[in-house]
């Protein structure tokens, strides 16, 4: 059997493709950008909620929002850990992140306004990751479902305590109720965005779906979300902020308004609201931190040297 | 307030606060693996204030931790002033760690036998946390020191400026007195002796040098704070100030 | 100065239960005590190890799939080191 032969069968049986077997280079770049994207996504996304920690309203939202941001970190690591699997370097990944050569989730570049958009963003953001990240769990390569599997169990802490802390507000005054409803309207249509362009508009998707990196389309991903979603908006007594949201009996699935693809556009390519200061946030960390990662360097060499004297 | 109420809120507000300073690193260490450590570190000396909070509020009887935390005003925080120090940089951030976890150490190995079994309990928790923090600082203390010359200096710098603020560590008024000979709590003379034979190991093996002059700066025990308070307490209890009486 | 980093370490955790050292994921760090802080940060937050090995993964040593016929076929052929080719009597328990 030729190498070629034995990855499309792997692909084929559904037997995992793992770090040293032969993989087309086209795989193997698809999947370092997708992962690397995905561990990025994690480590941004620690900073609209960060944003928070310092303000969080009582003792127990403090802990449970430091909890979750230091989950995102250690899912970050994962990520990271996947994508050297296969070759690459994650200081280059992250590099490249800083720079502004590979993206990130588009969400995370949408301020946190309010307290209610902590609660927003573990509920629908969180959610909306799920979805994709539940049907990632049996993703063709190896590191990377399995990375899956873990930050899946991970992540349904995130999504039950951002509902729980929406229900807080949904149950209390009417200024905390109008704070929940504002952090819906600013976050419903990015949280659909997160599922990529429409199926017809991604020319990646073909290829990923054909090797099993992706499971899923991203319409249909992006239509379970909004079905599972939507009954837990009306559970809040809250409204979704689409005219056109309707529930189709004949199909079963709740139909939505058109997506602002200018919008997404603007944000995957550096004009959303907050991308330059994500960027600018991560390139200061990591800037200010230089002397601290190249001491430990240090360190470690001399010691290193002065074992082997 | 009695002396047990007073000695519980101490350590309270002491977590409460370092914790605040701490949370304030996420998403802005050096290294992804810093930020996790940072915050896992915050997480249990949170978990740590909320024992002792919970603990005093249930004292007071028509309090708990979080009215306490969130509805008193700057004079009435009885933290010491070397929590509320701002994080500056790493090494700002990490002396100011290590002192804490030295005392720490020293505080709580002497707590778990404690007559009081509530604050023998947290104390045994925090205990087994506490060896850990300060197996991470003063690993980090020691490679800043011996790590580059730029790193040398500023931790050094670091030592320098934070110096000032230790002597309050060791500071016994009538209520550590009155705690102390009821077997509940722990005199805080009897921590400098041990805090010093780590601080002075520590310093050394890290290259650097123990600051020489006394230290002197006092009061956040009876409320007489730094400057850096009120911001930070500003910040942190602006939800609950702003909307009073809800829930979250 | 040259730019370089905290080199790539491998992770091992063996839980409670556990009988053996499962690989569980790699970081970065720049000392062995630090890689296992690390680890211990990172992959057994929610208490999920009671031992954690580290290893630099420059220091691994692995087979290459190239060799997989070598290493590993022979074994395949071996059929009889498998507690299945042999046939038990009813009756006899614990084998």
């Amino acid at each position: 059997m030729s190498h070629e032969q034995r990855f499309l069968t792997a692909i084929a049986e559904e037997t995992a493709i793992e770090p040293q077997d032969w993989m087309p280079e086209a795989y193997r770049k698809t999947l370092i950008r997708q992962i690397g994207q995905h561990a990025h996504s994690e480590i941004v996304g620690m900073l609209p909620e960060s944003n928070w920690i310092t303000r969080a309203p009582s003792l127990r939202r403090k802990a449970i929002l430091l909890a979750k941001v230091q989950d995102e970190a250690g899912h970050g690591l994962y990520l990271y850990s996947a994508a050297e699997t296969l070759g690459c370097a994650r200081e280059d990944l992250y590099q490249k992140m800083l720079d502004g050569k590979m993206k990130y989730s588009s969400i995370f570049n949408y301020p946190t306004l309010n307290w209610a958009d902590i609660g927003v963003i573990g509920w629908l953001v969180d959610g909306a990751a799920i979805v994709n990240q539940v049907a990632l769990c049996r993703t063709s390569y190896g590191p990377y479902a399995r990375a899956m599997v873990k930050i899946c169990k991970e992540e349904s802490f995130h999504q039950r305590q951002g509902f729980e802390a929406c229900m807080a507000l949904s149950q209390g005054s009417d200024q905390q109720r109008a704070m929940l409803q504002d952090a819906i309207n600013r976050f419903w249509w990015p949280a659909l965005m997160m599922f990529g362009p429409n199926d017809d508009e991604s020319p990646n998707s073909a290829q990923s779906l054909s090797w099993k990196i992706k499971r899923f389309g991203n319409d249909e991903l992006r239509q379970r979300f909004v079905d599972n979603t939507v009954p837990q908006v009306e559970l809040l007594g809250m409204q979704v902020p689409d005219k056109e949201l309707k529930f189709n009996t004949e199909t079963g699935h709740y139909q939505f308004g058109a997506i602002d693809w200018q919008e997404f556009n603007d944000v995957i390519n550096g004009r959303g609201l907050c991308n330059h200061e994500r960027l600018a946030a991560k390139r200061k960390a990591w800037e200010d931190g230089a002397w601290v990662r190249e001491a430990a360097l240090a360190h470690a060499e001399k010691r290193a040297q002065r074992e082997v004297a | 307030m009695d002396s047990l109420t007073i000695y519980v809120l101490r350590l309270g507000d002491n977590g409460l606060v370092l914790s605040q300073r701490l949370g304030a690193w996420c998403g802005h260490a050096p290294e992804l693996e810093i930020d996790l450590a940072l915050a896992n570190i915050g997480l249990d000396i949170l978990g740590q204030a909320r024992n002792f909070l919970t603990y005093a509020a249930q004292q007071l009887g028509d309090q708990d931790e979080d009215s306490l935390a969130f509805q008193r005003d700057e004079r009435q925080f009885s933290n010491l002033l070397l929590v509320e120090q701002p994080n500056g940089h790493f090494g700002d951030t990490l002396v100011r760690q290590y002192f804490i976890d030295a005392w720490h150490v020293a505080l709580y190995s002497r707590l778990i036998t404690s007559q009081d079994p509530q604050i023998a309990a947290i104390a045994a928790k925090a205990l087994k946390e506490v060896k850990y923090h300060l197996r991470f600082s003063r690993g980090w203390l020691e490679r800043l020191g011996q790590g580059t010359a730029l790193s040398a200096q500023k931790v050094q710098g670091s030592l320098d400026e934070l110096w000032r603020f230790t002597a309050e560590l060791f500071e016994a008024d009538e209520h550590d007195q009155a705690m102390a000979a009821a077997g509940i709590g722990v005199d805080p003379r009897q921590l400098e002796a041990p805090w010093r034979e780590e601080v002075t190991a520590g310093v050394n093996q890290a290259g650097l040098t123990l600051p020489q002059e006394a230290a002197y700066r006092r009061g956040g025990k009876q409320g007489l704070h730094t400057e850096y308070l009120g911001p930070m307490l500003a910040e942190m209890q602006i939800l609950p100030r702003s909307y009073p009486g809800q829930q979250w | 100065m040259p730019q370089h980093y905290w080199p790539l370490y491998e992770v091992f955790v063996r839980s409670q239960q556990g009988l053996s050292h499962r690989h569980v994921g790699s970081l970065h760090a720049a000392d062995d005590q630090m890689a296992l802080e690390n680890a211990r940060d990172a992959y057994t937050r929610r208490s999920e190890g009671c031992s954690i090995w580290v290893v630099k993964a420059a220091e691994i040593v692995a087979s290459q799939p190239e060799d997989r016929g070598e290493f590993f076929e022979p074994a395949d052929s071996k059929i009889y080191r498998h507690p299945t080719f042999y046939q038990l009597p009813d009756g006899i328990e614990h084998m």
